[in-house]
């Protein structure tokens, strides 16, 4: 029986009442007393040099309120990238600045030349157009090949070349990895593109900057995953503002994906004009504004090579991989194609030697960072693809082969800096043959072939490293900030609690999954605990949501806090009951002294605490309210194992998914309705990335993509029903919860899924093809069919 | 600046706008009725669809002034007379249809128009009818599911774990 | 959007009187006229919208002649006119933009990717506006280019129902949703037609050598030996010249099929 309450229950999302209702509170529902409206120019070249700007006509125009340049942020801090990376002659990598509006040059189409506000934005975008700008224009820099070769124009003029760093990770003898080639039996090669894709949560997003003059203090109103994150960096790096005067409200978040992590220049545009006009600020990004101002994500290219034994045992693996990060660089877009992918070459096998090689390039590109699984989908396809070219190549089957060279032992200490703490992959990978009914696929092909189309069945697995992150270690590798989360349990008079939490919801149903943990904990019923976020002035700190580590950091701050609060509650309930503490029990919500029918219910207790007239006072204090930090000591590492099965129309190339199944280990489940729901919609995302979605630009950096009338989004039509098991559980074996995170497993795992399967579909309609690259478009599909 | 009234959600309601002022904008900016989001610029996500006389339509690509005299109904509109979930909200909650939210609204007026022309649509039709509504954050399978199951279908054999 | 007047007229004349005015343009679904003023790509001085006129409504079929009012939408369109073409109607966009959308609209705009123009050249239909009637093939002139002159709206259009039977193949961008590719075959009283879009530079037009084979020997296999030509073909992001010729050989074939 499916429980009904507590942790492993599904209760309804107490938020869907107020989406359901158009009763959300997004920013830009927000608008507050007096707000002008701003407008930012925007480059329309890629590249070129600023020789003026002139405003006095625009300036002069109706409703203008003021305009602003690069010239007026001399001296004012620029975006600051959160992490170092260091390059593999342990030099730092090269790191320009990014002011908040252009000076000196503009770098991709889509730079903010200027900001516009103006009394309503249709006048602020009037007067935009009269702002007259005079630009030289300088050759693009797109291609990342072209960008490091000698003598290539560089984007940023100060630094020595447009190459940001060349990492290297796992075996740096270059001759030792040579030498496990040169030993081995079989060698597959795969050269391969992770495209650039473009978040794009459906909330575009928004800031509104506004300022007390009577108080000196700056609200910011912003779309944000991590409202903290956020107040810290423009505290501290760009506009040197003490926090205490600042408070940032990420309120109802129309989804991130990773995208809305970082800290952008709007941001601390409209914090910075709010006091500079003493007047509240609003910018409301369109959907074209988003496509060249959202960080965008993967983008790079690799050559990946797989050695294996006679006995086809992987013994070496080693990728050289370029890595776009756009014109500038985001907040953590340095450790996406580092620490965030290089770790995960391991993937789910034993490998005994990788060499993981990453070159980052700046290019005149919106800047890319962080996307849904950042790093892990791009390391993932890379290793997941070439495990199915070799099985291919060796006439071996792709899921034998995986399970040969499956790790199976744990702890297990990877080539390439990680300890997987627990998995079961063999397991996970029984869960996925009868998910995806393997047995049923030879009658299905057949049944598709009687029709005149192909169809495949491609399989993967995937490992991630989530639960972001311990901070000792991310300080190690680079991180400029700490990964920990925070939560305080404020138990009220009556026994109700709010508990106000570093992590941020936007879709992933916080408010609903964070007090069955509560609620289990206290034996009260859920409906009595309150989820806090999104508000700095009513949370203690908190680093965000994303890398999959809601639950198992900041969820283990809330059990930490909740485990202070239970304890000083025993106190309190030992007083009233006459009784040891130690002898204390607490279940159900009451307190009771062990052996004996002597009971306090919860209320007495929390009552106590607050009208303390009889009560412990030389023990402990009144009130009843703890907060706890909570800093991992490990990654968490979710696995699974995905099968997805298509149809090809020979005729066309057109790919239509038929099924797709998904085992995963999540390790402990709090609420298996959210976790299906996230996993949905990641196999949707990664399903985009596989079949449909393409952010491209042309030689001269114009976006060749930017709308939703090039830019392909998965419909309900692209997809089908997705079977989704999660009953492989092997816990988490360092938080308190054993949970592992589940937020970006679907969108890590799908691709190569979709990918295998095609080529299976091809292949076994007589197709030559071993490889095509995302996204597997029908044109293309057909170009390889025909090649 | 003209004058526009109109019916919206059973109360008349009237302001003043300019030619290019968006039935979006009207809603949101005059009526405060926020419920209806824009999510796009190119008639694409349908985050903002509204029913104007009892058609989906999208409430960003339509002029207030269009709207002059309709009948328009919003996400607003939608709960029972006693403030309860109708029965395509509720199936949506029930079938975890929703993660963000955003969408939503548009997703719910959209569910609402199909049933109405088609009270059991199979799940391609409802696939079909969805191509104007992008959401992010679902995969789209709850979303089916709680249109299905909004429409009386035995939903329980789906995705079968 | 840029400051625009705004009128809504009853009836036709009031409407061509009202874009006299220099700079005013008419305003049918309005979408894609809205998403290209959200841009900024046009700045009409006055929008005159023709949503208001009754006598461009409705979608009526008597003694076999098929009569829609330039101001019917692509959903009525899908309601009421003959089964191809209802069926064209009822895959254009999406529910809501075919509840806004209008045939007249359309065909204004001849967007080089929208499904209409293959249609009306493959029906031979017969454009009607407050001025003239213009045939099918004299109207499309090339992408976004039509017969019509400053301040002509388009009243209605004339079908011939095809006695023999249409069909329309749609190859989606996966993107927008417009035709890749669309080839509409009718069986005309005047012989087989074939129209296609989304795949040439000059916007929709009649696959002569085609109709000529299918004239002679109405069936798939006519189409064998038959190439269409790459280089009228777009090439952008979504498919090659080389694919689109593909496709309007592909979808022509089996538009042959359906119509049997």
């Amino acid at each position: 029986m499916p429980k009904d309450h507590g942790i492993g229950a599904s209760p309804k999302r107490r938020e869907d009442v107020r989406f359901l209702t158009g009763a959300g509170n997004y920013t830009d529902d927000i608008n507050v007393n007096g707000q002008a409206y701003v407008h930012f120019l925007r480059s329309d070249v890629a590249h070129a040099k600023i020789n003026g700007i002139d405003t006095s006509a625009a300036e002069a125009m109706p409703g203008v309120v003021r305009i602003f340049t690069g010239a007026d942020f001399e001296g004012v801090g620029g975006m600051p990238c959160g992490w170092g990376v260091t390059d593999r002659h342990g030099e730092p990598m090269q790191e320009p600045p990014h002011p908040i509006l252009a000076q000196g040059k503009v770098r991709h189409v889509g730079d903010p030349i200027a900001a516009v506000i103006a009394d309503t934005y249709e006048q602020a975008r009037d007067a935009a157009e009269a702002i007259e700008v005079d630009l030289d224009d300088l050759p693009a820099v797109v291609d990342m090949k072209a960008a490091l070769a000698d003598g290539a124009t560089k984007v940023h003029d100060d630094l020595t070349s447009n190459l940001c760093y060349d990492w290297v990770l796992g075996e740096t003898d270059d001759a030792a990895v040579q030498a496990a080639f040169d030993s081995a039996a079989h060698v597959t090669t795969l050269e391969l593109v992770n495209q650039r894709l473009v978040a794009n949560p459906m909330e575009p997003r928004v800031a509104v900057g506004d300022y007390n003059r009577g108080t000196d203090e700056h609200t910011l109103y912003t779309t944000s995953q991590n409202p903290h994150v956020i107040r810290l960096l423009m505290c501290a790096f760009v506009l040197g503002l003490p926090e205490h005067k600042v408070r940032v409200v990420a309120p109802d978040v129309g989804g991130g994906f990773g995208t809305k992590i970082f800290h952008y220049a709007e941001e601390a545009f409209v914090t910075f004009a709010a006091k500079a006009i003493n007047r509240p600020v609003k910018w409301t990004a369109s959907r074209s504004e988003a496509f060249m101002s959202d960080a965008q994500g993967r983008d790079h290219v690799t050559r990946i090579e797989l050695a294996l034994d006679a006995s086809n045992n992987f013994t070496a693996l080693r990728t050289n991989t370029l890595a776009n990060m756009g014109a500038y660089l985001s907040t953590f877009s340095s450790s996406v194609p580092t620490w965030l992918h290089g770790t995960l070459m391991a993937g789910n096998y034993k490998t005994p030697t990788i060499q993981v090689n990453v070159k980052a390039v700046f290019t005149n590109t919106v800047p890319v960072d962080a996307y849904r699984g950042a790093g892990r989908p791009e390391a993932t396809f890379q290793i997941e693809r070439v495990i199915d070219k070799a099985a291919r190549e060796l006439g071996v089957d792709p899921v034998a082969l995986r399970r040969q060279n499956f790790i199976t032992e744990f702890p297990y200490d990877t080539p390439v800096a990680l300890t997987y703490d627990t998995g079961d992959y063999h397991g996970t990978m029984d869960k996925l043959e009868a998910a995806a009914d393997f047995a049923g696929f030879a009658a299905r092909r057949a049944a598709s072939e009687a029709k005149g189309k192909l169809r495949g069945l491609g399989v993967n697995c995937y490992i991630e490293a989530c639960g972001i992150a311990p901070s000792n270690i991310v300080g190690m590798l680079g991180a400029r900030a700490g990964l920990y989360d925070a939560a305080t349990v404020r138990v009220n008079a009556t026994g109700s609690i709010s508990v106000m939490v570093g992590a941020h919801s936007h879709g992933q149903g916080h408010e609903t999954a964070f007090p069955q943990v509560v609620a289990d904990m206290i034996g009260i019923d859920e409906s009595m605990i309150e989820i806090v976020h999104g508000d700095t002035s009513k949370i203690p700190f908190g680093m965000g949501t994303y890398g999959s580590r809601s639950l198992a950091v900041c969820g283990s701050a809330m059990v930490k806090a909740t485990e202070k609060v239970i304890a000083k509650a025993k106190k309190i309930a030992a007083h009233l009951l006459e009784a040891s503490d130690a002898d204390i029990e607490l279940k159900d919500g009451v307190f009771s002294v062990a052996g004996t029918d002597k009971s306090v219910a919860w209320g007495d207790v929390t009552l106590t605490a607050y009208v303390p007239h009889n009560f412990p006072l030389e023990e402990v204090e009144p009130g009843l309210e703890e907060t706890a930090f909570y800093d991992p000591a490990n990654f968490t590492f979710p696995a699974g194992a995905y099968a997805c099965e298509v149809e090809v129309d020979p005729e066309t190339g057109k790919v239509t998914i038929e099924r797709f199944a998904a085992a995963d280990d999540f390790g402990n489940i709090i609420n298996p309705m959210i976790v299906d729901g996230q996993v949905h919609g990641g196999i949707g995302q990664g399903i985009g990335q596989a079949l449909l979605e393409n952010c491209v630009y042309d030689a001269d950096g114009q976006l060749m993509t930017g709308s939703y009338m090039d830019y392909a989004m998965p419909r309900a039509d692209d997809v089908p029903f997705y079977t989704v098991d999660h009953s492989s559980q092997t816990p988490c074996t360092h938080n308190p919860l054993g949970v592992k995170g589940c937020g970006e497993a679907g969108a890590i795992g799908s691709p190569p899924a979709v990918v295998n399967a095609v080529i299976d579909a091809l292949q076994s309609g007589g197709k030559n093809v071993d490889h095509i690259d995302m996204p597997v478009s029908p044109s293309r599909v057909w170009s390889a069919m025909n090649a | 600046m003209t004058q526009v009234s109109m019916t919206v959600n059973g109360k008349s309601a009237s302001g003043t706008v300019e030619g290019r002022t968006l039935l979006s904008q009207f809603l949101r900016d005059q009526l405060g009725l926020t419920g209806t989001h824009v999510g796009c610029d190119t008639s694409q996500c349908g985050a903002c669809v509204v029913h104007v006389n009892g058609e989906a339509v999208k409430a960003c690509t339509m002029l207030a002034l269009e709207a002059d005299g309709a009948e328009v109904g919003t996400i607003e509109g939608q709960a029972n007379a006693d403030g309860s979930l109708n029965v395509i909200q509720q199936a949506f909650q029930d079938h975890h249809g929703l993660q963000c939210g955003f969408c939503t609204p548009g997703m719910v007026m959209s569910a609402a128009a199909l049933l109405k022309d088609n009270p059991t649509p199979t799940e391609a039709e409802i696939r079909d009818y969805l191509e104007g509504n992008i959401c992010r954050c679902t995969g789209y399978h709850n979303i089916v599911k709680a249109i299905m199951a909004a429409s009386g279908q035995d939903v329980s054999g789906i995705a079968a774990e | 959007m840029y400051a625009f007047d705004f009128e809504r007229p009853s009836t036709i004349a009031e409407a061509v009187a009202a874009l006299q005015d220099e700079d005013a343009q008419a305003l049918g679904g309005g979408q894609t006229l809205i998403p290209t003023l959200k841009q900024r790509l046009a700045s009409p001085s006055k929008l005159v919208s023709l949503s208001g006129i009754a006598e461009m409504k409705g979608v009526s079929i008597e003694g076999g002649v098929l009569t829609i009012g330039g101001g019917a939408t692509h959903a009525e369109v899908a309601a009421d006119a003959c089964a191809p073409l209802a069926a064209l109607a009822a895959n254009i966009g999406d529910p809501a933009v075919r509840n806004r959308g209008t045939i007249g609209g359309s065909l204004a705009n001849n967007d080089p990717s929208a499904d209409y123009p293959a249609a009306m050249l493959a029906l031979g239909a017969t454009i009607i506006t407050n001025t003239r009637e213009i045939a099918a093939d004299d109207f499309f002139q090339g992408m976004f280019t039509t017969a019509l002159e400053e301040g002509e709206i388009i009243t209605s259009v004339r079908i011939d129902v095809p006695p023999g039977g249409a069909n329309y193949q749609k190859f989606e961008q996966p993107a927008s949703r417009f035709a890749l590719v669309g080839v509409f075959v009718a069986r005309t009283a005047n012989g087989v037609r074939v129209g296609v879009t989304g795949a040439s530079e000059d916007g929709a037009y009649r696959w002569s050598e085609a109709e000529e084979a299918l004239n002679k020997e109405f069936r798939e296999d006519a189409l064998m030996d038959l190439r269409p030509n790459p280089a009228i073909m777009i090439e952008d992001l979504h498919g090659s010249r080389e694919y689109r010729a593909h496709l309007v050989r592909v979808l022509t074939k089996r538009a042959v099929a359906a119509i049997g």
